[in-house]
């Protein structure tokens, strides 16, 4: 059979792993050693027992808000621009342009974000070039800094998408509306946002998801600020090894990219249907 | 209307590339602290090349990308292959299976296949890592030879077999050729995919057997070299060549079915 490979592949690395965490969650300790095995849900209580948790939880929603939404502003006139302004072959390159940096070791292009934003960093030169007697500032180990990396990590997915939907845009639309005399505008709120909805809400999804789940942007960029649930979760497995809590919390972030999923699917179709 | 566009597209750019531009000048820059204005050095290059973990790590990156490569195009293109020319039960439910390796988040997915690994006595190191690498790689390859496939008719197999081949060597006279395009983009797209790869080889990966990305992300934290921006900045130019060829591959592809 052709596809027994593949999916008994993905039943070994990803399913079963799935499930065993699942199991690990409602276990008191990891089951290493010749202890009986003691189930409890106080792993998934965590919230309730630890109220800290809820703090760093509402920052990891902050920092996934935060960079989609300014993906979202950044990418969605990127795309316009991409669709619209230019076109054939300086299109192309373009396009390729905007890739290319994906293929870029994702944790190079964070580091070297701290050159850029550190004390005596290039933006901090730059500055000095321009204004000899300014004070020297760093934006590094900052909630901004930890945005600025993630955006520059995202953007790039946000303006695929956008692109997508804003290229299949019909001219026609555009010109329907300004000959019967709506100004740029109205016809940007109400023709080419609405056709561009679904690349923004796939973008928003592309990027919302992975952000929530990031742990070695704010580590590297928040330095001691940088606690978000990613990094919760690190720690539980590579330092405190409390693999049972560690397993509870990345399943009580499932449920929340799960509930994404829910909403994404149910946003579009009520816009449509109102 | 079109000047502010590319204008606005330019800056857009500079901000994508400027700390891979900063990174690149880092590379051959002479100072250790990454003080400006730069002082050019190949300094870092000739360091590189005595400094053995790093060296490991990236023979260790390269090994595990061909590895990845090559299974997960032929275990994902057979799949493709069974999901779009064969009618069966199910198969909606085979091609939703293929969205979580890519939905959910990887660090959830790497701690269980930590969890797992180390509980059923796989454990760690490069075996666990090639495991996790082409289970990542499938569902992209299978999304991508996928339509290269739609765009080859059926019916040339037939002819062929009517004309007295055997369904095998149809398949691999007719339609592997014109496949292939999308084929190699597939294995270039899994190979990317497993040389960047960082969180799930940090969960995966046994104390001193590391790849490039884990050794980097323990570096930046013991204290960074800048041994780390030459490295990275070889492994850009070898990975912008494969985008250009992946780019160029794809564009064939849609050539051809578009004719």
């Amino acid at each position: 059979m052709l596809l027994a490979p593949a999916y008994g592949w993905l039943t070994l690395a990803v399913f079963l792993p799935l499930g065993a965490m699942l199991f690990f969650s409602f276990l008191k300790a990891a089951p290493f050693g010749p202890r009986p095995l003691q189930f409890t849900i106080d792993n998934y209580l965590a919230f309730a027992r630890r109220p800290y948790l809820v703090g760093v939880a509402w920052t990891s929603v902050e920092i996934g808000l935060w960079t989609t939404g300014l993906c979202a502003i950044l990418g969605l006139p990127a795309a316009l621009a991409l669709a619209r302004a230019t076109r054939g072959r300086s299109q192309q390159v373009l396009f390729l342009l905007i890739v290319l940096p994906f293929w870029t070791n994702g944790l190079v292009r964070i580091f070297s974000w701290t050159m850029v934003l550190r004390e005596g960093g290039v933006l901090d030169y730059a500055l000095h070039l321009v204004a000899p007697s300014a004070p020297t500032f760093s934006l590094l180990y900052s909630f901004p800094a930890i945005i600025i990396g993630l955006v520059h990590a995202y953007l790039p997915y946000m303006i695929l998408t956008c692109y997508l939907s804003a290229a299949a845009i019909d001219d026609a639309y555009i010109e329907a509306a300004r000959s019967l005399g709506a100004r740029a505008p109205i016809i940007f709120a109400k023709v080419v946002l609405p056709l561009c909805l679904p690349g923004l809400i796939s973008g928003s999804i592309l990027i919302f998801v992975p952000v929530i789940g990031s742990f070695m942007e704010p580590r590297i960029l928040g330095g001691r600020i940088g606690v978000t649930m990613g990094t919760i979760i690190e720690d539980q497995f590579v330092q405190a090894f409390n693999w049972p809590l560690g397993a509870a919390l990345s399943f009580t972030m499932l449920g929340a990219v799960l509930l994404v999923f829910a909403l994404a699917r149910g946003f579009p179709r009520r816009l449509l249907s109102a | 209307m079109t000047a502010l566009g590319r204008t606005y597209l330019l800056a857009i750019l500079a901000f994508l590339y400027l700390p891979i531009a900063v990174m690149i000048a880092m590379a051959f820059n002479n100072s250790e602290l990454y003080t400006l204005p730069i002082e050019p050095s190949t300094r870092w290059f000739i360091r590189l090349a005595s400094d053995q973990p790093l060296l490991s790590a990236s023979r260790n990156s390269l090994l595990i990308a061909c590895a990845t490569s090559i299974i997960a195009t032929l275990v994902g293109a057979m799949a493709a292959l069974a999901l779009e020319r064969k009618q069966f039960r199910g198969r909606t439910l085979l091609r939703l299976l293929l969205l979580p390796p890519i939905a959910i988040p990887w660090l959830i997915i790497g701690t269980a296949m930590l969890v797992f690994f180390f509980w059923t006595g796989i454990g760690r190191g490069l075996h666990a890592l090639l495991i996790g690498h082409v289970a990542l790689a499938i569902p992209y390859v299978v999304f991508i030879v996928g339509p290269g496939l739609q765009t080859i008719r059926v019916d040339l197999e037939e002819a062929a077999m009517s004309l007295g081949s055997t369904p095998m060597h149809a398949f691999f006279t007719v339609t592997l050729p014109l496949w292939l395009p999308s084929v190699i983009a597939a294995a270039l797209f899994a190979f990317a995919v497993s040389l960047d790869q960082f969180v799930i080889s940090y969960f995966l990966s046994a104390p001193g057997v590391s790849t490039l990305p884990v050794e980097i992300y323990s570096s930046i934290r013991k204290g960074f070299t800048p041994e780390i921006n030459a490295i990275s900045t070889i492994f850009l130019a070898v990975s912008s060549v494969l985008i250009l060829i992946f780019a160029q591959l794809s564009n064939l592809g849609s050539r051809r079915g578009s004719r």
